[in-house]
């Protein structure tokens, strides 16, 4: 059984210009142990994806299990129990900190509402994992804004640690850090998964973070998973065009300069287009590409894509 | 040629503080120059200095900035009012704070037009829909008339690099102009630029943060660390054979696509601490967090020293891993 099992999910707003179909149909499968990257531009609905998971947001259809429990469903009181279990970590961790609480309050706040332990049990358990996440044991007494933007990541890493989670949901955990330190929050995240034997759902825009911290990938646009398969086959041999635009369009010091692949800007997720939604910006669209939805099919054991022609690509 | 912008020994100070010190650059017609920095490398100060729009706390003590005949640090606001705008403009990261809400993108790509060239507010309306399409908007002729908030990212960028190029600048300074946008528009973005860059004979600043940019659009890079320049190179040279401990630290911590380095393979090469550490250091700013320090490095900031042609490098135990068999000296 896997840890976390989505079938069919969708997410849909109502806004101003009509539905917006932030997920519109998802499978996603997280086993034990492994760490599922989730990559897309904005507006793709990946960290909707994300947020619908740990039900922060009601899926519109669909349904969540998680350890083979339906928690698509649950009330806010049962689901406090699935909630120790899926923690996440925020892109910006000074904003999911309250400014006027110590690190130890923070810390604290978790515990207490799990009702864990007495105070001094609870002090230990927090310095514990202070100590883990390499912060200084004086921490506790601080506040946010007394840390560099890497410690405060640090903080935001130990919080979801707290309850000893089985799953992390982490939202571009290091898309605001600079680069040196980016490197670091990646190895924390690596020592805590082996620490603790984590599972991750990795959601980034950022291709080559995933690249190194990825088992599997799915690449997202429009709300859909594009194309699926485990690292190494996804960069050897990618099969959705987006994929390959994606990765041509990082810059790379290693690779002379490219023309952009794609030209025009993401289709609004309010007016998703006929056919393929990719078809608007896709170098290879027909008109079969215009009118028939592609299925999001298995073209070799674990590696699954949503294109006509995905096997006339590479 | 006399370089177009000549920056010499600039130091910015406030207060408390001197997030820029010392710093010496100078640019060509026509050419790209990187500065690639984290935040708190005074990166975006620099910037600021050559638009001279710091904030008022902060003075400049010494350091000349050469812009053809004038020094821009001598000149007074009417003087610089000429020149912003017209001779030098500037792009932001946010477009979005930078564009006024409440005023369509046509009157604001038109203000520039009749302060600088006195055009009519007809002519101003359709120079700025040539400038659109100048800028590959499509349909000019009717987003001319929308509000920022009608654009997305990609197209609010867009505006912001015709506003800027209204007068056909000499310097464009560029500040992080593509760390906002996805990776895919990203790359159309500083397509453009380039191309306008070429078309127009400008020379471009460009400010970033993210190698790879580097990489593959300068012609010519500073690596900054906590207010100096710690290193400076052509592209090629710096990711074959970078010198300095700072950018061998940064171009060994950073995951790259087309490198096979997988988690399960071993750690990322971190570089420890935080730029936090250069505060109150008297020897090398990046000593704190140096695998190479020794104790005279705590004496005193080191020089730039000239270790091959074309570069530049603050750190005196550094030795290429490359030979280099005649050191030619650089002009500074």
């Amino acid at each position: 059984m896997p840890l976390l099992s989505v079938t069919d999910l969708k997410t849909h707003y109502k806004s101003r210009d009509g539905l917006l179909r932030a997920v519109d149909g998802i499978d996603l499968v997280v086993e034990r142990g492994e760490t599922v990257g989730l990559v897309g531009e904005s507006g793709c609905g990946k960290s909707t994806l994300g947020k619908t998971v740990l039900r922060l947001v009601d899926p519109t259809a669909g349904r969540i299990e998680f350890k083979g429990e339906d928690i698509t469903v649950l009330d806010q009181r049962s689901l406090r129990g699935v909630r120790k279990s899926i923690q996440m970590i925020f892109q910006d961790p000074f904003a999911s900190l309250n400014p006027r609480q110590t690190i130890g309050e923070i810390l604290e706040a978790p515990l207490v509402v799990h009702k864990l332990g007495d105070r001094a049990e609870r002090r230990q358990i927090i310095a514990d994992i202070v100590a883990k996440v390499g912060l200084p044991p004086e921490s506790v007494s601080r506040y946010p804004h007394e840390f560099s933007g890497g410690q405060r990541q640090r903080i935001g890493i130990a919080r979801a640690l707290l309850l000893n989670p089985e799953l992390i949901v982490c939202d571009e955990p290091v898309s605001a850090l600079d680069l040196s330190i980016q490197a670091q929050i990646l190895n924390l995240l690596v020592e805590m998964k082996k620490e603790f034997g984590l599972s991750y759902l990795f959601i980034s825009h950022d291709l080559s973070v995933v690249r190194y911290f990825a088992d599997r990938v799915m690449v997202m646009y429009l709300g859909r998973i594009v194309e699926s398969a485990d690292n190494a086959t996804l960069w050897s041999d990618p099969r959705h065009p987006y994929t390959r635009a994606l990765m041509e369009a990082v810059p790379d010091p290693a690779r002379p300069r490219q023309a952009a692949p794609l030209g025009g800007d993401l289709p609004s997720p309010s007016d998703v287009p006929s056919g393929c939604g990719f078809h608007t910006r896709c170098p290879l669209a027909t008109d079969q590409c215009r009118a028939e939805e592609p299925e999001f099919r298995a073209i070799a054991p674990g590696h699954q894509v949503a294109c006509h022609f995905s096997d006339h690509i590479n | 040629m006399a370089a177009l912008l000549q920056v010499d020994n600039l130091t910015i100070r406030f207060p408390r503080a001197e997030p820029v010190r010392n710093l010496s650059f100078e640019i060509n017609q026509g050419e790209t120059l990187a500065i690639v920095g984290e935040s708190g490398s005074g990166k975006s100060l620099t910037a600021l200095a050559l638009m001279q729009l710091l904030p008022r706390a902060a003075q400049i003590p010494n350091g000349r900035i050469a812009f053809g005949e004038q020094d821009l640090t001598k000149l007074n606001a009417r003087g610089m009012r000429q020149l912003r705008g017209r001779d030098i403009a500037m792009i932001f990261q946010e477009p979005m704070t930078s564009l006024n809400p409440v005023m369509t993108i046509g009157r604001q790509i038109a203000e520039v037009l009749k302060v600088h060239e006195k055009l009519s507010s007809k002519a101003a309306r359709e120079r700025a829909i040539e400038l659109l399409k100048l800028v590959r908007i499509p349909a000019p002729e009717k987003r001319v008339d929308d509000y920022p908030h009608q654009l997305s990212g990609g197209m609010r960028q867009r505006v912001m690099i015709a506003i800027a190029v209204a007068c056909k600048p000499k310097l464009l300074i560029a500040d992080e102009p593509t760390t906002a946008l996805d990776v895919t528009i990203q790359a159309q973005v500083l397509d453009l630029l380039d191309t306008l860059r070429r078309e127009l004979q400008m020379a471009v600043v460009l400010i970033t943060h993210d190698l790879g940019v580097v990489a593959q659009w300068a012609d010519k890079v500073v690596v900054m660390y906590a207010g100096r320049k710690v290193e400076q190179a052509l592209p090629d040279d710096l990711f074959n054979d970078p010198l300095h401990p700072y950018t061998r630290g940064l171009l060994a911590a950073s995951p790259r696509l087309k490198h096979d380095f997988h988690y399960r393979d071993g750690a990322l090469t971190e570089i420890p601490g935080s730029i936090v550490s250069a505060v109150g250091e008297t020897g090398c700013p990046f000593r704190p967090r140096c695998n190479q320090a020794r104790a005279s490095c705590g004496h005193h900031v080191p020089q730039l020293i000239v270790p091959a042609a074309d570069r530049l490098v603050a750190c005196p135990f550094t030795t290429s891993s490359k030979a280099v068999p005649h050191a030619a000296a650089l002009s500074h």
